[in-house]
């Protein structure tokens, strides 16, 4: 890897060390050489207050247990731990799923988009505004934007407009504005810089609602701590019902925010491995993808330095994945992180490996997975077979309802 | 010299003959990469400073005109490397002092030690960086420095008073004040209270203070005249730019709206 003047060496070791002991990110939003704030000046003190704020109600008993009652009695938390008996036959394995596609709106996305919310509201915020990419941080926005009493405008690439419109009509049913934006590639990348513009506007009174493990300082530890509900219940119930951890945990990786939610109270365990699956398109020699870990590089983007997928001269590349939850180019600061030092695996699943993932697991388990969350188990099923017996617990981040008509579409094209 | 000297003494300069500095912004390689040094020599004529905006794929802090111009200079081919080669090559030299101005990422990707050498010799003498915030900007500051080349940073509305007085300490070449809460190119007339700012901004400052984002009209050259030192003028000569029109006249009428103040 090149040296790079924003790259901090560090030893892994100690990196490691201090991610399990709370210590990154640092005070300078860093994890280790990743992370970090680069954003245009006039959003430096909001992200300032964000972060006063967000660590003053995290420390808060009565905001955690405001936050703790509307997740059991609005999202519906706990989500199962689903025994995937059949899929286990099939796979030789034992595969557990944790049922994010159970909680309300249909996905992980609401996790966070009600702790940002409930944020929002103790903040004063006027408005919320948020991006979405496949539509489920937009439905989830719009839905904890109602629940809290806040008006909402989500952004959404043209192109995921086209291939995620169920979603588009939820959110505009739960009082959320849908603005298209036809900018750069019209996809969920176009959709943060266009979010991120509507900030910049309106730093004062705007809460800009992130929806992925991404972006400046506090977002990425933000967005974390709202997702790691996922693996603190995950751990338990695998824990209570298999008597054991699993050897291995994968979950889908677009901008990293179910995954981390999901691995982050696995990592201290270390004979649990951690996978994620990235998007790899097509699969065709030369074609684009979207698996910023596997085949990125260091750069900074929306905020963050991470790993990119960029060309020579820093322009950012267009990708290209049948998911629209997964296409985006960046990935979270934490996941660079655990990548380098070898904690977490990351690995690509192309469009038809989780198209026929998701076949599998919809005939097998009754269960219509998003595609998103189909490229974990396409990776998960790739996992078994060269760990026969293996216990694996999957993140199951959301249901396939919203991709129903573009799987459609596609059967119908010549 | 210190860095970003050049800049600084041609704002000074254009303050001595009582007006404010006017410096031009055009997105190098837009319209098209073959009329750059072209264009760039007509701006260096009209203005007192140039900025040369590189293009980039994602300009969060940039309004509808520089997107569409970033994208078009893009898909024709211009990258960092080919818009210092293109200075490198000018003959003669544009009369100007010249200000590069480019998100991060495509200055890392050139590497930093190496734009700061390219820089001096394509004859610029500072850089801005819109999202570089001033906690970050070491790493990118300190090189340039030691080639005399400056680093601007920018002020807003909100920024804290501590913060402003830090940043304006540091401020190499001139302080950038955005003069409005948004991204590039809106068309708001000077809003109560930013003249307020402006002076705040002055009082913090050593080096001169430039006002810029969605400036393009002779009443709001008028408005500003007296409360900043400088002028930046960017959206309406890319629009200029766009239809075929010549961007000197518009700096001409823009500058016609201060010269009174003499
Ligand atoms: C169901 C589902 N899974 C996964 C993702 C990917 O996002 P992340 O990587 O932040 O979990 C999305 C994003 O839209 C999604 O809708």
């Amino acid at each position: 890897m090149t040296a790079h003047p924003f790259d901090r060496p560090g030893d892994a070791g100690t990196l490691l060390a201090d991610l399990l002991a709370g210590r990154l990110p640092d005070a300078r939003g860093r994890f280790g050489p990743f992370g970090g704030r680069f954003v245009p000046e006039i959003l430096v003190p909001a992200l300032e207050r964000l972060e006063r704020g967000a660590r003053e109600a995290l420390a808060d008993a009565e905001f955690v247990a405001q936050l703790g009652r509307e997740a059991r009695d609005w999202i519906g938390r706990p989500t199962p731990l689903t025994p995937a008996r059949r899929l286990g036959e099939a796979w030789g394995a034992e595969v557990w799923l944790k049922r994010e596609d159970l909680a309300h709106t249909g996905a992980h996305k609401i996790n966070n988009a009600l702790g940002q919310a409930l944020l929002a509201r103790r903040l004063g915020a006027r408005r919320i505004v948020a991006e979405t990419g496949a539509g489920q941080h937009g439905v989830a926005s719009a839905a904890a934007a109602a629940r809290v009493g806040l008006p909402c405008t989500v952004y959404m690439g043209a192109v995921d407009v086209q291939r995620q419109a169920p979603n588009v009509d939820r959110m505009r049913r739960l009082g959320a504005e849908v603005v298209p934006v036809r900018s750069a590639d019209a996809t969920l990348r176009a959709a943060i810089d266009e979010a991120l513009r509507a900030w910049v506007a309106d730093p004062e009174h705007t809460f800009y609602l992130l929806g992925s493990a991404v972006g400046p300082h506090p977002y990425p530890w933000l967005v974390r701590e709202f997702q790691r509900v996922i693996g603190r219940e995950a751990r338990a119930q695998v824990l209570e019902a298999a008597g054991a951890l699993p050897d291995a945990v994968v979950a889908c990786v677009g901008g990293g925010s179910n995954a981390i939610g999901l691995f982050w109270d696995f990592i201290a365990d270390e004979d649990v491995e951690l996978v994620g699956i990235e998007a790899g398109g097509s699969g065709a020699p030369g074609a684009s993808h979207a698996a910023s870990i596997a085949c990125g590089t260091p750069g900074v983007l929306h905020g963050a330095q991470s790993l990119l997928l960029q060309d020579e001269h820093g322009q950012v590349v267009e990708t290209e994945s049948i998911s629209a939850g997964l296409d985006y180019p960046g990935v979270g600061p934490e996941h660079a992180l655990l990548a380098r030092l070898g904690r977490a695996r990351y690995e690509t699943a192309t469009d038809g490996e989780a198209l026929e993932a998701f076949a599998e697991c919809c005939r097998l388990e009754g269960i219509i997975p998003a595609l998103e969350t189909a490229h974990a188990f396409a990776g998960a099923r790739r996992l078994a077979t060269t760990r026969p017996g293996a216990r694996i617990v999957i993140g199951c981040s959301g249901r396939g309802d919203k991709d129903l008509p573009s799987l459609a579409a596609r059967r119908e094209a010549p | 010299m210190s860095a970003g000297a050049r800049v600084e003494d041609a704002i000074r300069a254009a303050n001595a003959s009582g007006r404010p500095a006017l410096v031009a912004y055009l997105t190098a390689g837009f319209p098209a990469p073959a009329r750059f040094a072209d264009d760039l020599r007509t701006l260096a004529r009209a203005a007192d400073v140039v900025e040369i905006g590189v293009p980039f794929s994602d300009p969060m802090a940039d309004g509808v005109t520089i997107q569409r111009a970033s994208r078009a200079a893009l898909e024709q081919g211009t990258t960092p490397t080919s818009i210092l080669d293109a200075l490198e090559a000018m003959d003669p030299r544009p009369a100007a002092p010249l200000v590069l101005m480019s998100y991060l990422n495509p200055l890392l990707a050139l590497g930093v030690g190496t734009l700061a050498q390219r820089a001096v010799r394509a004859g610029i003498d500072a850089v801005i960086v819109p999202d570089l915030p001033l906690d970050e900007a070491a790493p990118l500051a300190e090189p340039l420095a030691r080639r005399g080349v400056g680093l601007v940073q920018l002020a807003t509305p909100v920024t804290p008073p501590e913060r402003l007085a830090r940043l304006c300490a540091a401020s190499r070449g001139f302080v950038y004040a955005v003069t409005v809460t948004g991204t590039t190119g809106g068309r708001a007339a000077i809003a109560p209270g930013t003249l307020a700012y402006l002076e705040r901004v002055r009082a913090a400052a050593r080096v001169p203070v430039c006002a810029g984002f969605g400036i393009r009209s002779a009443q709001q050259m008028q408005a500003l005249a007296g409360h900043v030192d400088g002028v930046i003028v960017g959206s309406a000569i890319v629009e200029c730019l766009e239809r075929g029109e010549d961007p000197a006249a518009l700096l001409e009428e823009l500058r016609a709206g201060t010269e009174d103040r003499r």
